[in-house]
């Protein structure tokens, strides 16, 4: 096991570098640039524009910027923005706990709704029960999140003036109220995507215990007087949740890249809205240190499904 | 009662005399407030400020956030010319002795007393400084634009600046008013000229003397800052703390000021006048506050060859367009160009903007009346038809006209936006109607407006374009940058020139380089004109519609809110109060 986990890590290496050298290669060729938010503008020109790029060192060809690029990031320095010339670590340890407040706290809520939901669509399998919340999970999963964020905001916050839809990321917990008002703050977005997150995973339980419920050792356990409440969650749910774990898992790096649409809906500065706005406006520094640690975090928990497949099923043994 | 004044001082004299103890209107209206006397003002900018810092701005939102603390020496009043609620006390102007006769130097005299947020004292040598911190090459501002032909500024001593230009200079008020020209504190700033300006953490919590001081700031998300104990006006400001909020999209920025309260101040509503407008018509929360300046929607006709079978020689200048050579072509377009359905159907009747057929709309004095009677700018498709038949395009079976082979077919781009598309919509059905094939191009703006894509504004690799653009209350860079012979863009200059129509005409020129050196305003302004109505009448470009340059959802309860189309809407924000 050990050595299985080691040789993954070392091959995760160069895939991090090519994932790296496409990445610049694309960002450089493409047609955006830092100084396209001056539009036509006569107060901006074309010295002062070549000045600009100049001193933000876009002059130079872009392979001779990657292997600085690379160089500053195997030290650990991810560079300064264009925009903000602040560092560009600064700006996402700024945003990471917007996105893990709204996408993470999301994720788990849908995980909390799909356990249970999942698993008395199966076993009640074509109740009305099951109907409806197979009905619902369809629904959940085909609505997108712009719509269902708009219809809240409509609803919620222009005709019952409840709840607020422009986030304030200052706002510190320190009592009940500020939670109160987080709460307030989060609920709408948290709900979009929590729903959406629930849908995606109630499928994908119910598909698993239906596939394990008619199989002989759940037949063996019955026959064993077992209670039925205990067969289900001792042994049926239990199988069942292998797949299901390190689906999570997998998901887990698509919570720290954020949710871009939703994000910007509800005005979350979160990672996701951060990474749009460097493409738009050009800040290839930002685009390229988000999505190179979308990039490790990714390799990171594919390892890490791997292993929790192994961990959870027996059968399962890495060479 | 200011604004009065000044109208009647210039009828006298024909110089522009601004007002000596600006903003005299303004504070007379919020004389009664206390500072810190209102809470929290939230303002929401659907583009987030990412630099607090004016000279490395990329966007109207930095240069706004900033100017909550940073100041000028004076502002950009409605009229274009300064007031001075800003650094200096008073306006010089020629009448005054503060502008010399040749128009060479500009004696600025300095408030006394006046104090940096820290409680150090401003200095005409912070001033002074600026302008070497601005106008330092390498400091790649992009501000530097203010410094061309800017000799000297000098701390004469403590309350009095002079600024020297190189040559006589008729807008003397070019450096040190507006937007573009706040002070920075040298005792900050000193470490961060040049070369060292570049990532100086300075930039995001500046040490200003305006009404309110940076608390926190997230770059691309929110600054909040608080009041300045230090400000001058001991009754200002008052409001105890700001949030400047950004991110989101017009349409939430909308709904947040006109629906649901969360904000005092949306800027920039850039939303579809058939949505804006019952938004705000029905919102008991807040008003569309909008101010007419020089912004004009306009649509280039390019005068080089696009056509890609051209190969390395597409676009250059030294090519012509297989028809729009022919003026009676730009004729005929400009006819059947209806510039009134477009505004009244998607900038809603003057809510968001009204036509026009003049590139230069403002200052007012040099806004043409004369336009309005010229052919080319009434909407004719009789004419349009006749004017193209009577220069030998005839209308094949596919209703396309051509000549010796060459077909009327143009390709016409502009940005992704709902309003150009609908404005392209319009234009293609009536040009096609008298005898233009038009294929529609969108291109995002981000690439829209980038030098290096072959799809940019610049490159013009399209026969006609659109896109808004406006001027300093000074026209003559405006006029020179767009349309002069020395600014034709061409792979020679990396597409960079201003003058992507590839336009050039020696009388154009002319009245541009009498424009440099002519000092009595009155002339000025018959030139502007002049060269408006020469542009107009010679189609070189055709403007469609005079967009409002603030668009702004103000809350009922906030007061003093009067934008200035030549300066950022910050720019009283001291007189702001509810």
């Amino acid at each position: 096991m050990g050595r299985y986990i080691v040789r993954r890590l070392l091959i995760a290496i160069p895939t991090l570098f090519a994932i790296s050298f496409i990445m610049y290669a694309i960002l450089a060729l493409a047609p955006i640039d830092p100084l396209s938010s001056f539009g036509a503008d006569p107060r901006v020109p074309p010295e002062v524009r070549e000045a600009i790029r100049h001193s933000l060192g876009l002059d130079e060809p872009w392979p001779v910027r990657y292997m600085k690029w690379v160089t500053g990031m195997l030290q650990g320095n991810f560079g300064f923005s264009f925009l903000s010339h602040s560092p560009v670590i600064d700006l996402i340890w700024q945003r990471l706990p917007n996105t893990l407040a709204v996408v993470g706290v999301a994720y788990i809520v849908g995980l909390v709704i799909a356990l249970p939901v999942g698993m008395v669509s199966a076993v009640k399998r074509n109740s009305i029960a099951d109907h409806i919340f197979s009905t619902g999970a369809y629904f959940g999963f085909s609505v997108p999140t712009f719509f269902t964020g708009l219809v809240l905001i409509i609803v919620f916050s222009v005709k019952l003036h409840w709840l607020p839809f422009v986030y304030n990321s200052n706002l510190k917990v320190e009592d009940v109220g500020s939670l109160a008002e987080q709460l307030r703050q989060s609920i709408m977005p948290i709900a979009v995507l929590g729903l959406f997150d629930a849908a995606v995973f109630t499928r994908y339980i119910r598909a698993e215990m239906l596939e394990h419920l008619p199989l002989d050792y759940v037949r063996t356990a019955r026959a064993k007087g077992l209670l039925e409440r205990l067969v289900i969650i001792r042994h049926v749910l239990r199988n069942s949740l292998i797949p299901v774990v390190t689906l999570v898992a997998l998901g887990i790096p698509s919570v720290f890249g954020g949710a871009i649409v939703t994000e910007q809906i509800f005005h979350v500065p979160g990672i996701g809205e951060l990474l749009v706005r460097s493409i738009f406006l050009g800040d290839t520094p930002v685009v390229t240190a988000v999505l190179m640690i979308f990039a490790v975090l990714v390799v990171l928990f594919n390892l890490l499904a791997d292993v929790l497949y192994g961990v959870l099923d027996p059968r399962i043994r890495y060479a | 009662m200011g604004v009065a004044m000044l109208v009647a001082a210039c009828g006298q004299s024909g110089q522009p005399t601004p007002t000596a103890s600006g903003g005299a209107a303004a504070s007379a209206t919020t004389a009664a407030t206390t500072r810190g006397a209102g809470g929290d003002l939230k303002i929401l900018y659907w583009q987030a400020p990412t630099i607090l810092n004016a000279h490395q701005a990329t966007g109207t939102k930095d240069a706004d956030a900033s100017r909550l603390v940073l100041e000028p020496l004076a502002s950009f009043g409605k009229d274009g010319l300064p007031i001075a609620n800003g650094l200096a006390s008073e306006i010089p102007t020629p009448a005054n002795g503060g502008v010399s006769k040749d128009f060479k130097t500009v004696t600025w005299k300095l408030r006394s007393g006046v104090k940096w947020s820290d409680g150090t004292p401003f200095k005409a040598s912070d001033v002074a400084f600026t302008f070497k911190y601005q106008c330092d090459k390498a400091t790649a501002a992009s501000t530097s634009t203010y410094c061309e032909g800017v000799d000297s500024v000098v701390a004469k001593d403590d309350t009095t600046v002079v600024v020297t230009y190189k040559d006589s200079q008729p807008f003397y008020y070019q450096w040190g008013v507006g937007g573009g020209n706040l002070i920075l504190q040298e005792a900050q700033y000193k470490s961060c000229v040049g070369a060292a300006a570049k990532n100086c953490p300075a930039d995001q919590k500046p040490i200003g003397t305006g009404p309110y001081k940076v608390d926190t700031f997230k770059p691309g998300d929110t600054v909040t800052y608080v009041m300045n104990e230090n400000f001058r006006d001991p009754k200002k400001p008052y409001f105890k703390s700001v949030t400047f909020k950004g991110g989101g999209d017009a349409q939430g920025a909308a709904r947040a000021a006109f629906q649901t309260g969360e904000a005092d101040y949306a800027w920039n509503l850039q939303v579809d006048a058939t949505i804006l407008k019952p938004m705000a018509s029905s919102s008991t929360l807040a008003n569309l506050v909008t101010v007419y300046g020089s912004s004009v929607e306009r649509i280039l006709v390019n005068f080089a060859d696009p056509s890609p079978s051209l190969g390395d020689k597409r676009g250059e200048p030294d090519t012509k367009h297989p028809f729009f050579s022919d003026k009676a072509v730009r004729r005929a377009l400009a006819m059947a160009t209806d510039r009134n359905t477009v505004a009244s159907r998607f900038y809603g009747d003057g809510l968001i903007g009204k036509p026009t057929c003049n590139i230069l709309t403002a200052p007012e004095p040099m806004n043409s009346k004369a336009s309005a009677s010229f052919d080319v700018c009434k909407f004719d498709l009789a004419a349009a038809n006749k004017e193209l038949d009577g220069a030998g395009w005839v209308k094949g079976a596919d209703g396309v006209r051509a000549k010796g082979g060459v077909r009327l077919e143009l390709t016409y781009q502009t940005t992704v936006n709902a309003i150009r598309q609908n404005t392209q919509n319009v234009m293609k059905q009536n040009w096609e109607s008298v005898g233009f094939k038009v294929n529609l191009k969108s291109v995002d703006a981000a690439v829209f407006f980038t030098n290096t894509s072959p799809d940019g504004a610049n490159h013009f690799w399209a026969d006609v374009e659109m896109y808004t653009n406006s001027g300093d209350p000074d026209p003559t860079s405006y006029y020179n940058n767009g349309w002069s012979c020395s600014q034709v863009a061409a792979k020679a200059n990396n597409w960079q020139s201003g003058n992507y129509a590839r336009y050039c005409n020696k009388d154009f020129d002319a009245i541009i380089a009498q424009l440099r050196t002519e000092t009595d305003q009155n002339k000025r302004n018959e030139l502007a004109t002049k060269a408006n109505d020469l542009l107009i009448q010679d189609v070189a470009v055709i403007p469609i519609v005079n967009r409002t340059f603030a668009t702004s959802a103000v809350a009922k309860s906030l007061k003093g809110v009067d934008p200035s189309p030549w300066d950022s809407e910050m720019y009283n924000i001291a007189d702001w109060s509810k």
